[in-house]
C-alpha cells in the first residue's frame, strides 16, 4: 500500500459522464419538483434505469464490480465508484438522487444481513427491465436514535409457518415507490425492522422483508419536508402483515442473539459515508455557486495571504473550501476501507460526523454571504441550504455518531457510553 | 488509485520516529521547557535517525530521495513527542531542504554533503519578521543586487539556533519577490541578539533576533545563484512542515486528554462516559484526522509536481494551525483545573499550539 491521491481511470471518467447527468437531467428540473413536492420526475427515473443498465450496472447504485482481466489488476474499488457517483448526483440534485431507482438502503440491508438464497432472490429484480425500488422501516414514532425502542412486533405463527408483524414506522425514504404498485415500477419491497421477542432489546430484532402490495400495509401519509422534497417519506402502518418465513434475513434460527442488531449497525458502516458522500455533493454545489458569485461580482479570493490580511469573505471561503475537501478526504477514506475489507466503523461515523458539519455550515453560510440572491428562491442555493439539513439527521444524527466515535476511540460499550 | 495507507519503509520509518519520540521526546519535553534548554545528546539521537540524510541524494553524501509524503509522516510523529525538540532536529533542513530543492549545482556541492556528515550541526535559516502583518511574500527585509554584491538589510525573529549557525539562510524581499541567501556567520553588519527570544511557548529551543545591517554577500550566495530561484515551491514545503508538526502536538494533547478521561472519576463515573466529554473527544480526533487527509494529499501532490500544490499546500497550513488550536485548547479542558498546571502536559501542548499560527518558516518537508 501506498499514499496516493489520484482518481482511478473508471471513476475519472464515470465523474465526466455523470457531470453531464446532473447539468442536463437535474439541475433543470430541480426547482420544479421541489415546489411540486409530491410529483415524480419520471425522466429522470427512466432516463438513469436506462443509463445504468446500459452501463452494464443493473441493480442501481450498488457496489458493481466486473472482474478484473488481465495486466489491469488492482484493489476493488467499488465503494469508491458509488461514493463518488452519488457525490456528483447530489451535486446535481440531492433529492433527486435519493430516487434513483435501485434497491436504496432496502437492498442495503439484505445485501449486509441476508443469505445467499436471500440475496438471490430478493436482489435480482432491480436488473430488470423497469425501474424498481426497495426502502428500509427501522424508525418508529417513538424510536428514532434509540433503535432498540421500536415496537412493532413479529410473531411466528407455527401452522402457517409466517411470520405475522404488527407496528407503525415513520420516515421511510422512496416508501411508496417501493411499496405502491405504480404502472412504470417493477415489484419493490420494504425491509421492515421488528423485534421478535420484547423483553430481549437488541437481541431480539430482525429484519424482514415485505413485498410489495402485501396485505395489512398501508402508506399512511407522504411527509411534508423542509428540502429532499423529490424524495417520498411515507409513514407506513402494519396490521397483521403476514410474510413467509423465509423473508426473515439472515439464518433462520429465532435464537436470543445480536446478530439482527449486527445486521443493521453493519448496514450503517457501509451506508453512512455514502450519506456524507451525498451531503458533500450538495456543499460542493453551494461552494462552486458562492465563488461564482463572489467572482461575478468582482472578488477574489487571495490563496497564500496570511489571515491577517484577508478580507472576512476571502477567510469564509477559504475555511469553506478547508472543510469541504478534508470532508470529503475522509468519506473517500471510509469507502476506501470497505473495498479493501477493513474495518472502518470508526472513519465510516468519523466521515458522517465531519460531513453533517460542513454540509449544513457551508450552504447556511453561502446564503448568508450572498443576503438576497442567497435567500430568493430564484437560484438554487437557498434549495441547497435546505436539502442540506438532511445530511445531519438520517442515518445517525450528529450526535449519534459523535457516540460511535467517541466509544471507537474509547474503547466502550454502548453501555459505557449512552 | 486512491489508497491511505502508508507503504512498507514509511512505516518502518514512523516505528523508528516514534520510539525516539515517545521514551526521549515526551519523556523529557516539561523538563527541557522549563529548563530552557535542549540537551545535544537529546538531540543527536534524533538527528541520527537520519530524516534529512534519507532525503538528500547520494551524490552529495546522503542517502535517499526527498519525499514530501514521508517526511510528513515522520514529522507528526515526531512532534507528537515534543515540538521544541523536533524543531532543533530539524533545524539544519531549514538550510539543506531550500539548498536541495532550489540551489544552484555549486551550493548543493558545498553545503549539502558538509551539512549531513556525522553529528548535528547548527545551519538554520531566517524568515519570520517582528510585525503584525508577517507575510512570507511580503518581506521587509530587503536585499539589493549591486553588480556582483548583494546587500541585506533589516530584522529577522525567531531564528533557531542562530548564535551558533555556521550559516543562515535568510529570507528577503528583492524587487517584491521573496529570495534565500547564504548568509555566514562572519558577516559584516549581521548581529545576533545576546539574549533568546522569550515566547509563550517553545522555550526550551533557542532563538535568537537577527539584524542584517547592510550586509554584504557575493551573488554567488543567492539561492539557486545568480538568476536565483522560485519561492513557491520552498513556501509549500514549509507550510506542509508546519502542518505535520501541529498534528503531531494535536494527536499528542488528544491521546494525553483521552487516557485522562478514562482514569478521572466525577459524579461516579469517568469524565470520558460524560457525553460532554466523550464529545469533545470524538470533534478532536475527526478534525485531526479531517487535517491530516488534506495534509498528506498536499504532500502527495508536491511529490507528484500538481499544478494546484501551492493552493492545497496553504489550505492544509491554514486548517491545521486552527485544528491545533482547537484541539489543545480542549486538551487543558479535559484536564479542568489540573490541565493549567504546568506539571500536567497538556497546558505545554497548548502554548506551543497556539505558536503555529506565526512559527511559519521552523518546519519544511
Ligand atoms: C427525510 C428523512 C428520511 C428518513 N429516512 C429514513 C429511512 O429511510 N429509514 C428509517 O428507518 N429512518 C429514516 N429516517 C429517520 C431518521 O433516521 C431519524 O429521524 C433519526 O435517526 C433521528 O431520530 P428521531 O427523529 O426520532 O430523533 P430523536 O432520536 O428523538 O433525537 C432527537 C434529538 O436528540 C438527540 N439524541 C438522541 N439520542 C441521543 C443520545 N444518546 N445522545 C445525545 N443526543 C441524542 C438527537 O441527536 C437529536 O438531536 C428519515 C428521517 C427523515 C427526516
Amino acid at each position: 500500500m501506498t499514499i496516493e491521491f489520484e482518481a482511478p481511470k473508471p471513476i475519472a471518467n464515470q465523474q465526466v459522464m455523470l457531470k453531464t447527468v446532473a447539468e442536463n437531467m437535474m439541475r433543470p428540473i430541480s426547482r420544479e419538483f421541489d415546489e411540486n413536492e409530491h410529483d415524480i420526475p419520471w425522466s429522470y427515473v427512466e432516463f438513469m434505469h436506462m443509463a445504468m443498465k446500459a452501463a452494464g450496472g443493473g441493480g442501481g447504485l450498488t457496489v458493481t464490480e466486473k472482474p478484473q482481466e488481465g495486466d489491469e489488476k488492482r484493489p476493488p474499488i467499488g465503494y469508491q465508484k458509488l461514493a463518488t457517483q452519488i457525490e456528483m448526483l447530489a451535486w446535481g440534485d440531492v433529492g433527486m438522487y435519493l430516487i434513483t431507482p435501485g434497491g436504496g438502503l432496502g437492498a442495503a440491508a439484505v445485501a449486509a444481513a441476508g443469505t445467499p438464497e436471500q440475496k438471490e432472490k430478493f436482489l435480482t429484480r432491480f436488473n430488470s427491465d423497469i425501474p424498481t425500488y426497495a426502502a428500509m422501516c427501522m424508525t418508529e414514532p417513538g424510536a428514532g436514535s434509540d433503535t432498540s425502542a421500536i415496537r412493532t412486533r413479529a410473531v411466528l405463527d407455527e401452522k402457517t409457518n409466517e411470520w405475522v408483524i404488527n407496528g407503525e414506522k415513520i420516515f421511510v425514504t422512496g416508501g411508496d415507490k417501493s411499496f405502491t404498485e405504480y404502472e412504470k415500477l417493477g415489484k419493490g419491497f420494504i425491509v421492515v425492522w421488528a423485534s421478535i421477542d420484547p423483553t430481549a432489546g437488541r437481541a431480539g430484532m430482525r429484519a424482514f422483508v415485505v413485498e410489495s402490495g402485501t396485505a395489512g400495509v398501508k402508506i399512511n401519509k407522504l411527509e411534508k419536508k423542509m428540502g429532499i422534497r423529490v424524495s417520498d417519506t411515507a409513514a407506513i402502518s402494519l396490521v397483521d402483515v403476514r410474510v413467509p418465513f423465509e423473508n426473515m434475513l439472515g439464518s433462520a434460527t429465532v435464537e436470543k442473539n445480536n446478530t439482527g442488531f449486527r445486521g443493521a449497525m453493519a448496514t450503517f458502516d457501509a451506508t453512512r459515508p455514502l450519506v456524507a458522500a451525498s451531503g458533500l455533493g450538495v456543499a460542493r454545489a453551494a461552494l462552486e455557486f458562492l465563488k461564482e458569485k463572489l467572482e461575478e461580482n468582482g472578488v477574489k479570493i487571495h490563496y497564500g495571504l496570511p489571515r491577517q490580511k484577508l478580507s472576512n469573505i476571502e477567510r469564509e471561503v477559504i475555511d469553506m473550501e478547508i472543510m469541504l475537501k478534508s470532508a470529503w478526504l475522509m468519506t473517500l477514506k471510509a469507502v476506501w476501507m470497505a473495498d479493501n475489507k477493513k474495518s472502518n466503523a470508526l472513519e465510516s461515523s468519523m466521515s458522517k460526523v465531519k460531513a453533517g458539519d460542513v454540509t449544513t455550515k457551508i450552504t447556511q453560510k453561502a446564503v448568508e454571504i450572498l443576503g438576497p440572491i442567497g435567500y430568493s428562491r430564484e437560484f438554487l442555493l437557498e434549495k441547497w441550504m435546505r436539502d442540506a439539513k438532511i445530511t445531519d439527521i438520517y442515518e445517525g444524527t450528529g450526535q449519534i455518531n459523535r457516540l460511535v466515535v467517541a466509544r471507537q476511540i474509547l474503547g466502550y460499550s454502548g453501555k459505557e457510553l449512552r | 488509485m486512491y489508497s491511505f495507507e502508508p507503504n512498507e519503509e514509511q512505516q518502518m520509518l514512523i516505528d523508528a520516529v516514534n520510539k525516539y519520540a515517545e521514551n526521549d521526546l515526551r519523556a523529557s519535553a516539561h523538563e527541557n521547557e522549563e529548563n530552557k534548554e535542549l540537551p545535544k545528546k537529546l538531540i543527536n539521537k534524533g538527528w541520527e535517525i537520519g530524516l534529512l540524510q534519507a532525503s538528500i541524494p547520494e551524490s552529495y553524501g546522503g542517502f535517499g530521495e526527498r519525499n514530501a509524503a514521508t517526511n510528513v509522516l515522520a514529522l507528526e510523529e515526531m512532534a507528537y513527542g515534543d515540538l521544541a525538540g523536533t524543531l532543533a532536529v530539524l533545524t539544519p533542513s531549514l538550510f539543506a531542504t531550500p539548498i536541495l530543492l532550489a540551489g544552484s549545482e555549486e551550493q548543493k556541492k558545498n553545503y549539502l554533503p558538509k551539512i549531513i556528515a556525522g553529528e548535528w550541526s547548527p545551519y538554520t535559516a531566517a524568515l519570520i519578521e517582528m510585525s503584525f502583518d508577517f507575510d512570507p511574500n511580503a518581506l521587509k527585509t530587503t536585499a539589493e543586487i549591486n553588480q556582483d554584491e548583494i546587500t541585506l538589510k533589516g530584522e529577522k525573529a525567531f531564528v533557531p539556533y542562530a548564535k551558533e549557525a555556521h550559516e543562515i539562510l535568510v529570507y528577503a524581499n528583492l524587487n517584491g519577490v521573496t529570495q534565500g541567501f547564504i548568509v555566514p556567520e562572519d558577516s559584516v553588519g549581521l548581529s545576533i541578539s545576546e539574549e533568546r527570544e522569550k515566547l509563550m511557548g517553545l522555550n526550551a529551543l533557542p532563538m535568537y533576533r537577527v539584524k542584517l545591517d547592510d550586509v554584504k554577500i557575493p551573488v554567488a550566495n543567492r539561492l539557486g545563484g545568480a538568476s536565483g530561484h522560485d519561492f513557491e515551491l520552498i513556501l509549500a514545503s514549509l507550510r506542509l512542515g508546519s502542518a505535520s508538526a501541529a498534528l503531531g502536538v494535536a494527536k499528542s494533547s488528544f491521546e494525553y486528554a483521552k487516557n485522562y478521561a478514562k482514569e478521572r472519576e466525577a459524579f461516579g463515573v469517568k469524565i470520558a462516559q460524560k457525553q460532554a466529554v466523550a464529545f469533545m473527544l470524538a470533534e478532536m480526533r475527526t478534525e485531526i484526522e479531517a487535517m491530516r487527509l488534506l495534509t498528506w494529499e498536499a504532500a502527495w501532490k508536491l511529490d507528484n509536481n500538481k499544478e494546484d500544490i501551492c493552493v492545497a499546500a496553504y489550505l492544509a497550513h491554514t486548517g491545521a494551525v486552527d485544528m491545533v488550536m482547537m484541539v489543545t485548547d480542549r486538551g487543558v479542558q479535559i484536564y479542568g483545573g489540573h490541565g493549567y498546571i504546568r506539571e500536567n502536559p497538556v497546558e505545554l501542548l497548548m502554548r506551543n499550539g497556539r505558536g503555529f499560527a506565526m512559527l511559519l518558516g521552523l518546519a519544511i518537508v
